[in-house]
Parts: structure tokens; sequence; C-alpha cells
């Protein structure tokens, strides 16, 4: 199953004869071993966490509408990980550490932008409520 | 390996402007690979599918935002149709699978069966497209098209965009499975189907987000 993995995926700019014996076992980058097992271990772990989440919305497991979105959201986050450690192979080593630290400089301004956006607008909609409204809270 | 080879390469240089005056004092270098990292390609692929990332945490934020604001008009919860999300999840987490597939044939070499499964890939991919199309003409037959309110703008904005980037990685799926079929498994070719993988799991990352946050949370009262 795993065999010819080392020369498989390797030369991505088709290098004749110029790798010699050293150290460019790793030339998959990215991705060094594709394995069966490894997709097979990521799929069956995303139909669980998949299922899940479905299975509590749409049988209305929990009564709180709360209770079930943090559910919901933490097993989505769980899915992202295996998705990423499975299928896209990420791994602090692929590319040399660079592919993680783009993930994680991503992943930063992504709960920046999107935490900045919900704070933000919610302060909006708090302090442009209608004047009549504003009005009742300081009559006596 | 790499600083190795830019040495060569700056050396190189170097020694041909030099060899033209005295010949066989300089010793001759040859560049015998290209001499930017390995696998650039794949890491510059990457860069872009985290920049792709950012345009889809905008959307989501802007759905984040506006997505309760129904201006009077139908909610989520009265538009959604689980089980139609539920079919459509399922038939892109295949395609990954199936992706993965044609990549482990790929890794042994085999073309016919790497065809096959990218082929399976496609039409799952097309069947995500087909249902997502229908229930967007769906909800637009209904009066709940983009315009009703901002809600439904910012639905039509995220999960659209979302279905174009999978309709172009179908296109691009289909010009990859004719280069193959036309040039075998060369390395250029396993280069772009590593790249197309990448982008084919991504997209379905993104949909993760989307089903939890925009279909599951939608229909939570």
């Amino acid at each position: 199953m795993a065999g010819g993995t080392g020369e498989a995926g390797g030369h991505g700019h088709g290098g004749d004869g110029g790798h010699g014996s050293d150290g460019h076992g790793h030339g998959d980058g990215g991705a060094a071993h594709l394995t069966l097992r490894g997709y097979a271990t990521g799929f069956f772990a995303a139909v669980f966490l998949t299922a899940i989440p479905f299975w509590l919305v749409m049988g209305k497991t929990f009564g709180s509408s709360n209770t079930t979105a943090a559910l919901i959201l933490a097993f989505a986050a769980v899915q992202i990980v295996v998705h990423m450690v499975y299928f896209l192979h990420m791994s602090p080593k692929s590319e040399g550490g660079w592919n993680l630290l783009a993930l994680l400089f991503t992943i930063m301004l992504v709960v920046i932008a999107l935490s900045g956006s919900l704070w933000v607008m919610y302060h909006l909609n708090h302090n442009m409520m209608p004047a009549s409204m504003m009005n009742m809270h300081s009559m006596p | 390996m790499a600083a190795e080879s830019v040495f060569a390469a700056g050396a190189g240089v170097a020694g041909g402007t030099v060899a033209g005056g005295a010949a066989g004092a300089v010793p001759r270098f040859y560049l015998t690979r290209e001499h930017h990292p390995e696998n650039g390609t794949l890491f510059g692929f990457w860069l872009y599918l985290m920049s792709d990332c950012l345009v889809f945490a905008c959307l989501f934020a802007t759905y984040a935002v506006l997505g309760r604001n129904y201006a009077g008009g139908p909610t989520g919860g009265e538009l959604f149709d689980l089980p139609l999300v539920a079919v459509n999840t399922s038939l892109l987490l295949l395609s990954s699978i199936t992706y993965g597939f044609a990549m482990l044939e790929v890794q042994r070499g085999r073309l016919r069966t790497t065809l096959v499964w990218l082929g399976i890939t496609g039409l799952l991919g097309a069947g995500f497209i087909g249902i997502e199309l229908t229930e967007f003409t769906h909800l637009i037959h209904e009066g709940a098209g983009p315009q009703r309110s901002a809600f439904l703008s910012s639905f039509f904005t995220l999960v659209g965009t979302h279905g174009l980037h999978v309709t172009f990685g179908i296109v691009w799926l289909i010009t990859l499975m004719v280069q193959s079929a036309k040039h075998g498994l060369i390395p250029e070719n396993r280069r772009r189907l590593m790249c197309l993988s990448m982008f084919w799991h991504f997209l379905d990352v993104v949909w993760i987000g989307v089903f939890t946050f925009v279909y599951l949370m939608g229909v939570l009262p």
C-alpha cells in the first residue's frame, strides 16, 4: 500500500537527475506519506463529526439553543482539525514549518475579523437604538 | 540543499563573466537544478488557500452580523431543508475521500484508476452543485431571493461563493483529467493534482463552517 511513496509525488519541478542521495527524502513537502489508513481515519472521523451535529439539531436533542450551538461549533472545530491533518496533511514539519506558520497567521486574522465584526456591530446596534427607546430609560 | 544550489547559481554567474578572460583558472559551476526551494509551488498554493480563507472569513463575518436581519421576511428555520443539506454535505465529504483515493493511485503511478477516481470525484462535486442550484432556484422561486433581506443577501453571497469555488474546482478537475490522460502522470501533472487536492479538501473545510454556522445554527430557534 505504501509502496513507492518516496519518489511518488515528489519532484515538483521535473528535477532531472539533480537530486543526489542527500536529504531529499521528504520530496513531497506538503504531504510526505499518503496512506489509505490516513484517508480512511480522516473520513470516518469526519462522518462521525458531521453526523452528530445534524442529529443534535434535527432531533432537537437539547432544549436550549445555546447549548446546541456551542456543541455543534465545537464539533465543527474538531472536524476542521481532522480535515487539516488527514486530508490536507498539515503537520508542523510540512514545508519546513512554513505551512503551519501561514495557517496560524491566517487563523489569527480570521479570529480578528470575526470577533471584531461581531463586537463592533453588537455595540453599534446597541448604541443606535431608536431614540424613543433610549428616552424611555432616562424618563422619570 | 537549496542553499547550496543558490550558492552554485551565484558562483556560476560570476564564473561565467570571469571565464571570458582567464579560462582554466576559474572552476566552472553548473546549475543542475532550479534554484528555488523544492515544491515552492505547493507552498505558494497553500498561501493562496490562506488568502482565500480570508475571503471566506469576511463573508462569514458578514453573515454573522446580518444573518438574523430578516426584514420581516422568511427566516432560516422556515427556509432551510436540513435533510437536503445533509445529502449535500455527504456528497462533498465523499468527494473528498475519493480524491484521496485518486491521490493514492497517483502515488502508485496508476493512470487508469486515478482517472476513474477523479471522475467519481467530479461527479460527486457536480451532484453537490446540482443540489445547491436546485435549492437556490427553489428559494428564489419562493420570493426568498438575495434581494429579500440582509440575511438572504449574505446567505447567497457566502454559499454562492463556495459553490462558485466548487464549480471552478470541477473545471480544473476535468482539465487535469484530460492532461493526465494525454501526457500521463508526469511530474508536472502530479504537482497540479497535488494543488487541486489541497484546493478540493480546503473547500470541504469551508463547507464545515457553512453547514454548521449557516444551516444548523440558522434553524435553531
